[in-house]
């Protein structure tokens, strides 16, 4: 069953709501006659500047595949805006990373606030958690994205997910479908494959497919009739490919 | 603090209480399609709102004549004409054409009271009689957007052969065409049995990796897909 139903929006309409109304109430709180306890405040003094406030994810990915290892989860945090886009042209940060697993150009993207990684690979059906952490205000979204390494470009993630009304423990979960990037041409072929199936020449900068971002349509494999692939049946995938959990932790 | 949160409590459920009061009026729904393929190509989708014991098509079920039109040759007007008896709201071709991979057409729906559920269909190029389908979806009460994912179904009224030879008619046997570039030609057939005969999900095409000839005339790394096909981003006013 592949008909995931999802609401959006109207939720975070409503925190907006929330957060809007609870401010309001709080400060007419400061006359209310049931704080009896606290002193009227006539002339504030100057106090200083609070610490700032730390808000910390931890974002757990596990692999879902039978033989695809998954390139170091990049995490990042920044404003309202999506780093890829059904239709759209991959950006080379983005293409670098689908086609060699390689994060840091993502990681160091110029709309990036704040930005964290995983340290290795991760293995098929095994899990593995990034926590990053920030006090800036603005990182109120979140990107996050690795390379099915056994691929030509294929990657799985989420991009421009509202974190920005979560609460303290509140998680949000996904099982997660799988994307080409459109900037290499799936011809399997020896050398073209970073992943342990070929240990071939990950980033390339021809773009020889669609140029645009759209969902994958699977491994062929030697195993299913394409000649030359250096890919097996074992390296065949469907979707979804992974889970990631986001949890607001601080 | 606890006193203000009981009391943002039941402004909250004011406000559902409003919202589902407006609600079983006529609803205007912003609807956006995204073709999510890299290579396969939506002809004219139809779109309706409709009462909840109408289908269009509904797995395990035999396709409707109507239905075999739109899979077999993207022939929505017998889909159309069902509908309109039935008083559904239509909506159809809204990309004005072909929906081509990537691609994505916005357009409204505005539903009566009566017509709770919305389906889509469309034809899926190059296959025999590929669609992608929602079949009888709840239209939600409550404002707000919603994302629905589409999956590829097999009307099961053609063998897959996977040959294109302009065969659009119902009951002819053959792929329309392919209007992207990738094809080939001289395949000699995939299959020429359908014997699953009611609508089911698409196991996909198969493909192969010669251009002139082979058993297919689809390219293995090119015309396959996973589901789901297509997304579906529903704003409900």
């Amino acid at each position: 069953m592949f008909t995931f139903i999802t609401k959006k929006n109207s939720r975070s309409i409503l925190g907006k709501v929330l957060f809007t109304s609870a401010l309001a109430l709080t400060l007419s709180a400061c006359s209310d006659s049931d704080n009896n306890d606290v002193p009227e405040v006539v002339a504030p003094a100057p106090t200083p500047a609070p610490a700032p406030e730390e808000f910390s994810y931890s974002v757990t990915l596990t692999n879902l595949t039978y033989a695809q290892p998954l390139s170091p989860l990049a995490v990042l945090l920044h404003g309202d805006n999506k780093m890829w886009e059904i239709g759209s042209a991959s950006s080379l940060p983005l293409e670098v990373l689908a086609e060699s697993g390689d994060n840091a150009d993502l990681l160091a993207d110029a709309s990036v606030l704040v930005s964290a990684s995983d340290t290795d690979v991760l293995l098929p059906g095994t899990s593995s958690s990034v926590t990053i952490s920030t006090t800036d205000r603005m990182a109120t979204h979140l990107t996050s994205a690795t390379m099915l390494v056994n691929t030509n470009d294929a990657f799985s993630g989420l991009t421009g997910i509202d974190i920005s009304t979560m609460a303290v423990d509140e998680s949000m979960s996904w099982n997660l479908n799988v994307y080409d990037s459109g900037t290499e041409a799936n011809d399997e072929a020896a050398g073209t494959i970073p992943g342990p199936a070929d240990g071939g020449t990950g980033f390339d900068a021809a773009r020889d497919d669609v140029d645009f971002v759209a969902y994958h349509s699977g491994v062929v494999s030697q195993d299913d009739g394409l000649t030359g692939s250096v890919l097996t049946q074992a390296h065949k995938f469907d979707n979804p490919a992974i889970k990631l959990t986001i949890t607001r932790t601080k | 603090m606890k006193s203000a949160i009981n009391k943002m409590g039941s402004m909250l459920s004011v406000s559902a209480l409003v919202l589902a009061s407006t609600a079983t009026q006529a609803q205007d729904l912003s609807i956006t399609m995204t073709n999510l393929s890299q290579a396969l190509f939506f002809t004219p989708v139809i779109s309706a709102a409709h009462e909840a014991d109408n289908h269009l098509f509904m797995v395990g079920e035999a396709a409707t004549p109507e239905l075999q039109m739109m899979a077999e040759g993207g022939d929505v007007s017998g889909l159309a004409s069902l509908l309109t008896n039935a008083n559904a709201n239509v909506n159809e071709n809204p990309a004005a054409g072909l929906l081509a991979p990537g691609a994505s057409t916005s357009y409204t729906l505005t539903n009566d009271e009566a017509n709770t559920h919305l389906s889509v269909t469309t034809m899926i190029l190059p296959t025999n009689d590929g669609f992608v389908g929602l079949d009888g979806w709840k239209i939600p009460t409550e404002a707000g957007t919603y994302t629905v994912f589409l999956n590829a179904y097999d009307a099961g009224t053609e063998a897959n052969n996977e040959l294109i030879n302009g065969g659009g008619a119902p009951g002819v046997l053959g792929i329309p065409f392919d209007p992207g570039t990738d094809f080939g030609t001289g395949g000699t057939g995939v299959t020429d049995a359908e014997n699953n005969t009611m609508v089911h999900i698409h196991r996909g095409s198969l493909g192969d990796d010669d251009a002139v000839a082979g058993n297919s005339d689809l390219n293995n790394t090119v015309h396959r897909w996973l589901n789901p096909v297509a997304k579906l981003t529903i704003t409900v006013q």
